[in-house]
């Protein structure tokens, strides 16, 4: 067996022992530049370290102040940051709120996702396959302001003239937002799973006698699982951390939702709403940034689960 | 023999059936691929429809009027375009650094394990989180106020993993043999780099440097609280209106304000607004898909 | 065939090379522009806060630049408590607010920066309170408006103020807020809810146009805005207490017969100079005044003299 040469094993020798050499300069140039780049692969992990580091640093003093409860945070409704009697951060009605929204459009993204998923790797021919991906990646591209000023003008409209209700800005109105910018993520790395499965699998089954719609539901979708929930996670993050759509989409009530028509408000929202106005150093202030910890450690969660699924598929 | 043979090709009940199903199932699916199509055509066909009044030349290079209920955009597009460029002179460097570190330099080891999830989650961290640390970092800690600067080292931070990871792609995908033949005639590590890695990827990361591009102009949340202001005056067409240390006015901070606080807006300018974001960061988009088709195509190997 | 490097290299090196020349000279560029222009000292004033004012502040910083072409007004909303919060900080010159600053606030600013901040009334605002154009209804008492905004209070359907709104089956009041960062919601918390808290559950818009629109294409809404934020689907109710009923009119506000009147606000870091003094003068100037009126407010001088 012979291993492949690579430059890190020693160069040979000329005849007479002399060794081919470069100049000093371009020697230590080089060195000089391999560092840089050995700093900047590195730096990816410095700027998370360091979004934590920052985040964490506005909002650490509030956890020890005093004035300030955990459990209140995590598990009241109450969100009075600018009270003049009886000032309270309860985010629960916001996470209820960012885990309605985020569901309810997962309810709408994943059926169209998958199904779309399914027909780009499996139904279609070459070309429309093509034009179809690209079509995806368009639809990811619009930015989420643009999305919320769709909500804003276009699905609010529709909503009140279709249903009746009197608000169009509400949770139904962020959840299609939501699906629509979430569909572009699932349906890629969807497709992505389903290309994963081997063609013997495929070849097994049709060897059998079997229409594409049995191999789909009985060979592709088991093996494709775990990518397929990657997918659905990927998803889900990209929903959760929407900021600007959301904000301007969902009404930006804080309450919990008794029915699709009724306004919330998300985490994102709210901090995007607060931010500017908390006094620097303040209380409230603070309660945003950990707002924000909360919303990193979802997101974290969520990412971290999804490449392990992912890691674990391409393993197999 | 011959009766068994054709009864058992022949097309009984079972087999129609399967075949009706199997053919309803591909409409579904169909229909479900197309549903994503339709919306983003009729939203865009809407969006345009409403806008035509104001859409033209006049309205790019003219500055708000009004309390910006009449005129242009002029300094909200330069204040995109400058936000946009000097993140991307600050991003694409470390961005596509990193990738060949990823791709060329590291062994499967911890470290790079981490540097990989870290990717992942700079990716996954929400716009607004990435808002709070430039409000942390830049603007407090480091002392840039609210500037120009603050906004674009957000913006340069929080795209990284864009360029990243189409850098890394467009490295991978020059095969192995091209390095190996290098290295046996004696270069280094770097050399190799320079001489056939990169000429040979050189147009798959600039798509990745592209989808940046798209990806910043089109982000709002970073900006509001670290450099975007909701109005600045300029003169119209003046390319230089901003220094690094002011505020600066953007696309979609101006949408963003038009849209919620500016009142007896013309209906027809917000969703000139919209339209001519949508436009930029499709046509941003459309340039770097195009490039990569051209690129797949002259592939020799 | 990979080693093709006549082929690649300098088609692709000049197009990133060219990116790269333009984006260096633009930051040069910026850089120059940081010194003198033209022998002259430039000048930025950063103004930021109250979403009232953040449109008339919008048109002074326009009509100035015509004024003093040397001096560059940068102007961010957010609302009262931003504008304030960031003048603490020392980060923006001047703060538009909408309330007055608070004694906490103050005392902070003079601990960061060392300087008392400066009030100047430069104009007064009547908050208007908005329904649909259809709405039949049109007084309310501040005792009414406390019961529909504040925390425990009664009223939640419109059937309970004897309002019946045509073509609509749904009675339930939509309260429409404003996010707490703005000092009309602070104000309106202070002059209508008697400092009490805010029901939850109302929509809280991040603009006063956001609130007029809404409540423009909401039949069964309520909300509260300055009253430069009128359109033409809504109606300004009129309030009414013990000595009548007064509708947010200029006239009603000079008088201070409308009990929803305040005054706007700027405040400075200490006794403003140069630039900062002279955007302030020109503004309380007839000519800024007259902008102030053409936005909707009522200027501090009386009107007859303005024009």
């Amino acid at each position: 067996m012979t291993t492949t040469p690579t430059p890190d094993t020693p160069p040979a020798r000329l005849p007479g022992g002399k060794r081919p050499s470069r100049p000093r300069w371009a020697v230590a140039g080089e060195r000089a530049l391999e560092a840089l780049i050995r700093f900047c692969g590195v730096s990816a992990v410095i700027f998370v370290l360091a979004i934590f580091f920052f985040v964490f640093r506005e909002a650490i003093p509030v956890l020890f102040g005093g004035r300030f409860d955990i459990g209140e945070f995590l598990f009241s409704t109450k969100w009075y940051p600018t009270s003049m009697s009886n000032v309270r951060y309860g985010t629960f009605a916001l996470t209820v709120g960012t885990m309605t929204v985020t569901t309810l459009a997962m309810a709408i993204a994943v059926p169209f996702g998958l199904g779309a998923a399914i027909y780009i790797s499996e139904f279609c021919g070459p070309r429309q396959k093509e034009t179809l991906k690209v079509i995806i990646e368009l639809l990811a591209a619009i930015p989420s302001v643009v999305w919320g000023f769709i909500g804003l003008t276009v699905i609010s409209k529709f909503i009140t003239t279709v249903t009746g209700t009197p608000v169009g800005v509400n949770l139904l109105n962020g959840s299609i937002i939501l699906a629509l910018m979430s569909v572009p993520i699932i349906v890629s790395i969807g497709e992505d799973a389903f290309k994963a499965v081997p063609d013997s699998f495929r070849e097994a089954a049709v060897a059998m006698g079997t229409t594409k719609w049995q191999l789909i539901l009985r060979v592709l979708l088991p093996a494709a699982k775990n990518g397929l929930l990657a997918a659905v996670l990927l998803g889900v993050g990209r929903a959760v951390g929407e900021t600007m759509a959301v904000l301007m989409a969902t009404g930006h009530s804080v309450q919990i939702p008794h029915g699709i028509f009724d306004s919330v408000r998300t985490l994102t929202a709210n901090v995007a709403a607060e931010l500017g106005e908390a006094a620097a150093g303040s209380d409230h202030y603070r309660v945003l940034f950990l707002t924000g910890i909360l919303l990193f450690a979802i997101t974290f969660v969520v990412n971290l689960t999804a490449d392990m699924v992912i890691r674990g598929v391409r393993r197999r | 023999m011959e009766p068994t043979a054709a009864v058992r090709f022949s097309r009984n009940s079972f087999v129609r059936n399967k075949e009706r199903l199997q053919e309803i199932a591909r409409w579904v699916f169909f229909s479900m691929a197309i549903l994503m199509i339709v919306p983003l055509v009729t939203i865009i066909g809407y969006l345009v429809c409403h806008a035509a009044p104001s859409l033209n030349w006049e309205f790019l290079v003219e500055v708000p009027k009004r309390g910006m209920r009449e005129g242009g955009i002029w300094p909200a597009l330069v204040g995109t375009i400058y936000l946009v460029f000097i993140s991307l002179a600050i991003a694409a460097p470390i961005g596509v650094l990193a990738a060949i570190y990823l791709n060329e330099y590291a062994k499967d080891n911890w470290l790079n394990r981490l540097i990989n999830l870290a990717v992942i989650n700079l990716a996954g961290v929400p716009s607004i989180v990435h808002a709070l640390f430039g409000l942390g970092a830049f603007v407090y800690a480091a002392r840039l106020g609210y500037s120009v600067i603050s906004a674009s080292l957000t913006l340069a931070i929080m795209t990284l993993p864009v360029i990243i990871a189409s850098t890394r792609e467009a490295l991978s995908s020059v095969p192995m043999p091209f390095r190996e033949a290098c290295w046996n005639v004696g270069a280094t590590r770097w050399q190799t780099i320079k001489a056939v890695v990169l000429p040979n990827s050189i147009s798959g990361i600039l798509t990745g440097v592209i989808l940046q591009v798209s990806r910043a102009a089109g982000e709002t949340a970073p900006i509001m609280f670290t450099g975007a202001v909701f109005y600045k005056a300029v003169k119209r067409g003046d390319f230089f209106p901003y220094q690094l240390t002011d505020q600066c006015m953007a696309l979609s901070m101006h949408l963003y304000t038009v849209t919620t606080q500016v009142p007896d807006v013309k209906e027809s300018i917000s969703y000139a607004t919209a339209v001519v974001l949508l436009g930029v960061v499709l046509m941003v988009n459309a340039s770097a898909i195009g490039l990569r088709i051209w690129m797949r195509n002259r592939k020799k190997w | 065939m990979f080693l093709n490097r006549q082929s690649i290299w300098p088609r692709s090196l000049r197009f990133t090379a060219t990116l790269l020349l333009c984006s260096l000279a633009l930051l040069i560029d910026c850089g120059k522009k940081g010194g003198k222009t033209e022998g002259k000292e430039r000048s930025t004033i950063q103004v930021k806060g109250s979403d009232t004012m953040v449109n008339v502040a919008q048109a002074w910083a326009e009509e100035y630049a015509g004024v003093a072409a040397d001096v560059d007004v940068e102007v961010s909303g957010g609302g009262s408590g931003v504008g304030i919060a960031a003048l603490e900080r020392g980060t923006i010159d001047i703060a538009n607010a909408s309330r007055n600053i608070k004694p906490e606030e103050a005392e902070l600013a003079k601990k960061n920066t060392g300087k008392d901040p400066k009030e100047f009334v430069v104009g007064f605002d009547a908050m208007a309170v908005y329904i649909h154009k259809d709405n039949p209804l049109e007084e309310i008492t501040i005792d009414q408006l406390k019961q529909i905004y504040s925390e425990g209070g009664g009223i939640t359907k419109w059937s309970q103020l004897g309002v019946k709104i045509p073509d609509v089956s749904n009675d339930e009041i939509v309260r429409v807020s404003r996010q707490s960062s703005s000092g009309t919601y602070e104000f309106f918390r202070e002059h209508v809810l008697g400092n009490k808290d805010f029901k939850l559950g109302s929509l809280d818009m991040n603009g006063s146009k956001e609130v007029v629109e809404l409540v423009g294409s909401t039949k069964t809404a309520i909300g509260y805005s300055g009253m430069g934020y009128a359109t033409e689907s809504v109606a300004m109710l009129s309030i009414k207490t013990d000595a009548g009923s007064f509708s947010p009119t200029v006239e009603n506000t000079v008088n201070k017969s409308y009990p929803l009147a305040r005054s706007l606000l700027m405040y400075t870091l200490g006794e403003p100079e140069g630039a900062v003094k002279r955007y302030i003068d020109w503004i309380v100037s007839s000519a800024g005044q007259k902008i102030l009126q053409e936005n909707g407010y009522v200027p501090i001088t009386t009107p007859a003299s303005v024009n």
